[in-house]
């Protein structure tokens, strides 16, 4: 294959994967921009979803597109109701505090992790794509499920844009962002935000798993790469800009998936977290970010 | 709270003449642990110096800890040099990326530091892996026993006699062990605490809190180094998965479970912490369901840390 079309399937590969890193950090980015608190067992609510995924289609029998359905919504249910629940049990008992928030999450990083190796066990499992075509260009084929991942994905973004710019929780949820006890003030149940919030994000995350496991199988230690792309999108794209977090998640997806083809995915990450020191040394509060006060 | 120097030195003598004594009747196999927790009590330690007196949360030391790792592991391994000349260039390779490192990521303040840490951390982790023709990656490499021997004079120790290794390890720890204390005693202590209860403020008294806070992650690193160098020289393993997320995460939790901001609190959280996990993995294979369960229980119910609570309730001259 020459140059060309290489490029053309390093863009396209880099365009799906861009799709599915802006869903995962766009669950990042509201918990943060809205709580701000940092989640770093973000991963494994991804790495959970996957899991839940395979699951599903190994339960429910009959045709792929089936147990895949079930799993679109039974999946972000769970790893949703999972959230709420270490919400209400940790993260509201330490009254978000940044640091300890961190701490926390992380431990329960290892628990959710822990749990899926002991109930799940050490293999990684395929899931068949719930649709199966090819688009064949002139040069080679191309999976077309991917394609619809990319376009699911673009979907939820949109929704989930438009959910904050129209309904009256993004309405909350902004006004919490701006200043949670103006908000407060304001008669926004603040608390309730922010659970839902947390709840969210998981359930974004959730979803992006089951989305991409039939094209890169569940495994309990899945979640690590998507958590650090995130923290790379939403450190470059601005603590809290959903706008930046997007912009972004395309930047680095892209980029990732040419340097992925034609070097080495090891080399692709380096390069990406190089790129953020770059970014931090220009423009600490990143591309989009609000001015630290 | 009186400051009692007397008292202070006595405690730090005295922790370190009790390990001293141990050595006489641990069995063999706690006197091998205990060499292990000493080199891991001072990864702690140096930790502890940026998180508990400088109020900075790092979770990519891991790469500080492997610097001074392969840093020592690399020259032995490939020159054959000397175990002394070896720890000192883990040191120094563990310094140098401090730096370098710093003065990148503490432009970004509080939770971006975090996470620039995070990916930093894991940038070296992959960098390993990526030339893994002279790292060999996860799988290491082992430094064989010949290489192995410290040489003092006209005298030369073989580092993996069990005796040896424990007086080494208890000779790092009580340097790094005393150095944290004179660093904290010191005014440049009390101006990293000031920096740690309230930045804003030192920053206006005057002090050059960048510099401070690149001077505190210096000396963490070179602790850290420390440790990595002194681990690879005793226990010959040198592997990327010291690189890992994990060892990021774990002096994180050894200086939270004895107590962030005391000197003592790094060994007992450690000591504590090995054995909750050697025990427990007897039990089940994934004992990293401890680690989780210890970080959630410590944040929900014991902030302070075991260290922090006993110089709140009795003995309020700790340092």
């Amino acid at each position: 294959m020459s140059f060309g079309p290489h490029l053309f399937l390093a863009l396209l590969e880099g365009t799906v994967s861009a799709f599915v890193l802006a869903l995962t950090a766009l669950g990042l980015s509201l918990v943060f921009g809205v709580m701000r608190v940092v989640n770093v067992a973000h991963g494994e609510f991804f790495m959970l979803g996957a899991v839940l995924a395979w699951w599903c289609a190994s339960l429910v029998g009959g045709p792929p597109l089936l147990g895949f359905a079930v799993a679109l919504i039974v999946a972000p249910l769970i790893v949703g109701g999972l959230a709420l629940a270490a919400d209400w049990l940790i993260l509201r008992r330490i009254d978000y505090h940044p640091e300890s928030t961190i701490v926390a999450t992380i431990g329960l990083l290892y628990i959710i992790q822990q749990l899926v190796l002991t109930l799940y066990g050490p293999e990684a499992r395929p899931v068949v794509p719930p649709i199966y075509f090819r688009i064949v260009f002139p040069w080679f084929g191309y999976s077309g499920y991917k394609l619809i991942v990319a376009g699911v994905s673009g979907l939820l973004i949109a929704g989930v844009w438009v959910a904050m710019a129209k309904t009256r929780l993004g309405l909350y949820m902004r006004a919490t962002q701006l200043d949670r006890e103006m908000a407060q003030a304001f008669g926004v149940p603040v608390r309730r935000v922010y659970a839902t919030v947390f709840a969210v994000g998981a359930m974004l995350a959730a979803i992006a798993g089951v989305l991409v496991v039939p094209i890169q199988q569940a495994h309990y230690l899945m979640g690590l790469d998507p958590l650090l792309l995130s923290f790379i999108v939403v450190i470059i794209g601005g603590l809290g800009s959903l706008r930046g977090t997007l912009v972004a998640a395309f930047v680095v997806g892209l980029s990732d998936g040419v340097i992925s083809v034609f070097f080495s995915p090891t080399l692709a990450k380096i390069v990406a977290t190089l790129l953020v020191a770059l970014v931090l040394v220009y423009k600490p509060s990143g591309l989009f970010g609000e001015e630290e006060p | 709270m009186r400051w009692r120097p007397g008292r202070v030195l006595a405690l730090h003598l005295g922790v370190i003449a009790v390990l001293f004594a141990a050595q006489f009747f641990l069995p063999a196999y706690h006197h091998t642990n205990a060499a292990r927790i000493m080199v891991l009590a001072t990864y702690a330690i140096g930790y502890n110096v940026l998180l508990g007196y400088t109020g900075l949360l790092s979770l990519g030391h891991a790469m500080f800890f492997a610097a001074g790792l392969y840093g020592a592991g690399l020259p032995v391994y490939y020159l054959e040099i000397g175990a002394l000349p070896a720890f000192a260039l883990g040191m120094l390779s563990s310094l140098g990326l401090a730096i370098a490192f710093g003065l990148v990521a503490l432009r970004a303040g509080g939770v971006s530091f975090l996470i620039v840490t995070l990916m930093f951390a894991q940038a070296f982790f992959l960098t390993t892996l990526y030339f893994n023709e002279f790292t060999m990656g996860d799988q290491g490499f082992i430094l064989p026993e010949r290489l192995r021997t410290l040489e003092l004079g006209a005298v030369a120790f073989g580092l993996a006699e069990p005796a040896v290794k424990y007086n080494v390890a208890l000779t790092v720890f009580a340097g790094c062990f005393l150095a944290s204390l004179a660093l904290i005693r010191s005014p440049i202590g009390r101006i990293l605490v000031a920096i740690r209860e309230n930045e804003a403020r030192t920053r206006m008294l005057g002090y050059n809190t960048f510099a401070y806070k690149l001077l505190s992650l210096a000396v963490s690193a070179t602790i850290s180094g420390a440790a990595g160098a002194t681990y690879a020289l005793l226990f010959s393993y040198v592997g990327s998965s010291f690189a890992s997320i994990h060892y990021s995460i774990y002096p994180l939790l050894w200086a939270l479970l004895g107590g962030i901001g005391t000197t003592t609190g790094p060994l007992v959280g450690t000591a504590l912490m090995f054995y909750l996990v050697d025990v427990s993995s007897g039990f089940t294979s994934s004992y990293l369901l401890v680690v989780g369960a210890v970080l959630v229980m410590l944040v929900l119910w014991f902030p302070k840390g075991i260290m922090g609570m006993v110089r709140t309730r009795w003995l309020t001259w700790l340092p």
